[in-house]
């Protein structure tokens, strides 16, 4: 009965913290300007489902896509028995949906060989980016926090899973000694073979049986109130984020609106101009960012398939897109933080063009699409590169002055080079 | 190319009373550069060939607007963009076709919400189509048979607007002997001419981007490389250049291509 009021504790204290911090993250999208991403439903749900429940744009890269998908599907499938684990929590019931029969069974034993297949993937992962040392696993953006961030993660995955299977060995030898509350149910293909390595005692099995129902419950309620600090968030984000995809070709770029009011004031005299000041063009800060850019940040999960794509970042210029959402998210966290201290955001000095994205960065930048087309998760770090050099060109004149030199041809003879606009049928004529 | 052959513009033609059923947009490279006039007489050598009655604006036409886009500069793009769509609509142009994939994008995915709506294409989807009607037929002995050929694909044909087959479509004609690069189609690797990158100094790093990419194409032993863009003409030719490799890897436009394979 006191474990059972214990559970009931931890449980509602883990979901209202999760609830919190969940809330704080949507405020902090909210900070982000509009942008209509509603449209069409049929086609974003289909985006959603192709993209992010069907894994498509992992495929890239087959190793890592099959390994994410035994951690994927394991993840969705064995939280069906975070169901029965919460009622037995509740109620102090022995594997409550039993009663299932043979169906029961074998829900059990897939659960069992996925965990498995969990675990073996972790530790593949966990090679990869320590032993291996895979580049874009460790790349100068990942040093520090996001490094140990991912290890974290895989950890706290093999151990839930070996929690798992541990309590699963443990209730399978009562359930053979038997011993009263233990009756027999399930089917348990992988933890019978760890049976050997339990003591014989009912005392000790109930006491590593509680001890790995236990462990297993509280962490993945601390591993699920560690999502909202951690790079992992993409396991919930990947749905929505993929949802509200851009749906035009990604060679389209938005027409900024304030700008067309000007520009066709200026062609036409007649039309008056624009009423309304427009109060910054382009990004200097998250704030000017869309919610989607910002959705995008937190959904990142610095997998750096964008960076290894980059022909920047390939050619060793400091871009890095990765690091273009490691840093929006960053000053997110920051500002929003800066909110919450003052009721309302005071100027601290800081922007994310500067303070935190170099403006080498943006300027090396080809437009190529390939970070956009590698993201697994359909995250665009292009338009936030473009809305920064929108601002450093529009509110700082600020440039390359081979293109300020460049614009300066466009606007006096129509074309990037110092060629007369008379000229530009010459070519027909030799 | 036959030093008489004309190439009206859309003032000409209305002039006598006349419209373009199809208007080439030649662009500031097919302008000016010296390498990408030859593509641009290339295609008009095409259009002449098949009889498409098309014209030029000449002097009337300006950039799109593209570079300044790309480096974030949107007042003048915008007004570049509403120049243009001045003149096209004054014209009642209805359907563009482009030599550069930069045109192309920007013509066809960025103006429309500016008021100025096209049928937009690029030549490389023009051939193709001429090729499926079987108007053009690359001759039986062309030079190009038995060649090894490789296509670079452009991020703003491909990616950008996912035109991936019609390039390939008028390579397969050739009866070449084709291979991709290990990084193609939506993996392409840029030339490294995007987003404005054709008109500045690259940032420091350890290796320029063209000279990247052509260590693909140096990989896959093409003789051939098709391009389909005056930029990543530009970029390609200065990466063999760097490599030292102008006996072995030759870089030529689709269009070009085409015109040598018919025979125009």
């Amino acid at each position: 009965m006191i474990s059972q009021l214990l559970f009931a504790i931890v449980l509602i204290a883990a979901l209202l913290l999760f609830y919190k911090n969940a809330s704080k993250i949507y405020q902090n999208i909210r900070l982000g300007k509009s942008v209509n991403r509603f449209d069409n439903p049929s086609l974003r749900m289909k985006t959603m489902l192709l993209v992010a429940f069907g894994q498509k744009k992992m495929f890239k890269r087959p190793i890592p896509a099959l390994l994410h998908l035994f951690v994927y599907v394991g993840f969705i499938i064995i939280n069906i028995e975070m169901i029965e684990i919460v009622v037995d929590g509740l109620f102090g019931t022995h594997r409550v949906l039993s009663f299932f029969g043979g169906i029961y069974d074998f829900l059990i034993a897939s659960f069992e060989i996925l965990a498995f297949t969990v675990l073996i993937s972790c530790l593949i992962f966990l090679i990869r980016r320590n032993i291996l040392k895979l580049k874009r696993l460790n790349q100068a953006e990942l040093n520090n926090w996001p490094k140990t961030d991912a290890n974290y993660i895989l950890i706290a995955e093999i151990l839930l899973m070996s929690a798992f299977l541990f309590m699963n060995a443990a209730d399978l030898k009562l359930q053979s000694l038997p011993a009263e509350h233990y009756t027999p149910a399930g089917s348990f293909p992988i933890s019978q073979y760890l049976v050997t390595l339990l003591p014989e005692t009912i005392s000790s099995l109930i006491l590593i049986e509680r001890f790995s129902w236990w462990f297993h419950i509280v962490g993945v309620l601390a591993f699920m109130n560690y999502l909202p600090i951690s790079k992992h968030l993409h396991i919930l984000l990947a749905f929505p984020n993929t949802y509200f995809s851009n749906l035009d070709p990604k060679g389209k770029f938005e027409n900024m609106e304030s700008v067309t009011a000007e520009v066709k004031a200026m062609l036409d005299p007649s039309l008056p101009p624009p009423s309304g000041e427009v109060s910054r063009f382009g990004v200097k800060d998250v704030q000017d960012l869309t919610w989607k850019n910002l959705l995008d940040a937190y959904t990142c999960t610095e997998c750096g398939r964008c960076t290894a794509a980059c022909p920047a970042n390939i050619t060793g210029k400091l871009l890095s897109p990765r690091k273009i959402m490691m840093d929006t998210r960053d000053r997110l966290e920051e500002v929003g933080k800066n909110i919450d201290k003052n009721k309302t955001y005071i100027d601290d000095g800081k922007s994310l063009i500067d303070s935190f994205i170099r403006r080498e960065e943006i300027w090396a930048c080809t437009s190529c699409n390939a970070c956009v087309e590698q993201c697994p998760v359909n995250i665009n770090p292009l338009e936030i590169i473009m809305g920064l050099r929108q601002y450093a060109i529009m509110e700082e004149s600020q440039a390359p002055s081979s293109i300020n030199n460049m614009l300066g041809n466009l606007e006096n003879n129509g074309a990037p080079w110092k060629y007369a606009q008379a000229d530009r049928a010459n070519w027909t004529q030799n | 190319m036959e030093n008489n052959l004309h190439i009206p513009t859309v003032a000409e033609l209305l002039a006598n009373g006349e419209s373009p059923a199809l208007l080439f947009w030649v662009g500031c490279a097919g302008s000016f550069d010296e390498r990408a006039k030859r593509i641009t007489r290339d295609i008009c050598k095409i259009l002449h060939h098949v009889g498409i009655k098309f014209a030029i604006l000449g002097t009337e036409e300006s950039c799109t607007g593209d570079p300044a886009k790309r480096a974030g500069n949107e007042f003048v793009f915008q007004m570049q963009a509403m120049m243009n769509i001045q003149v096209l609509d004054g014209y009642e142009i209805k359907k563009i076709v482009t030599a550069c994939p930069h045109c192309f994008n920007t013509l066809k995915n960025e103006y429309p919400s500016l008021g100025g709506h096209y049928e937009v294409i690029h030549h490389t989807q023009l051939i193709q189509s001429l090729i499926d009607e079987g108007k053009l037929k690359p001759s039986d002995g062309n030079e190009f048979k038995g060649k090894k050929i490789t296509y670079h694909d452009p991020c703003y044909l491909g990616r950008a607007n996912e035109v991936y087959e019609a390039p390939r479509k008028v390579l397969e004609a050739l009866d070449a002997d084709l291979v991709e690069l290990k990084r193609c189609r939506s993996n392409g690797l840029c030339c490294g001419a995007g987003g404005a990158q054709m008109f500045k100094e690259p940032e420091s790093g350890k290796k320029d981007i063209n000279v990247e990419r052509i260590e693909d194409v140096i990989e896959s032993n093409a003789n051939i490389v098709a391009a389909a863009c005056p930029f990543c003409m530009t970029m390609l030719r200065d990466g063999v250049k760097v490599k030292e490799k102008e006996q072995e890897i030759q870089v030529l436009d689709i269009a070009e291509i085409t015109v040598r394979a018919n025979k125009l």
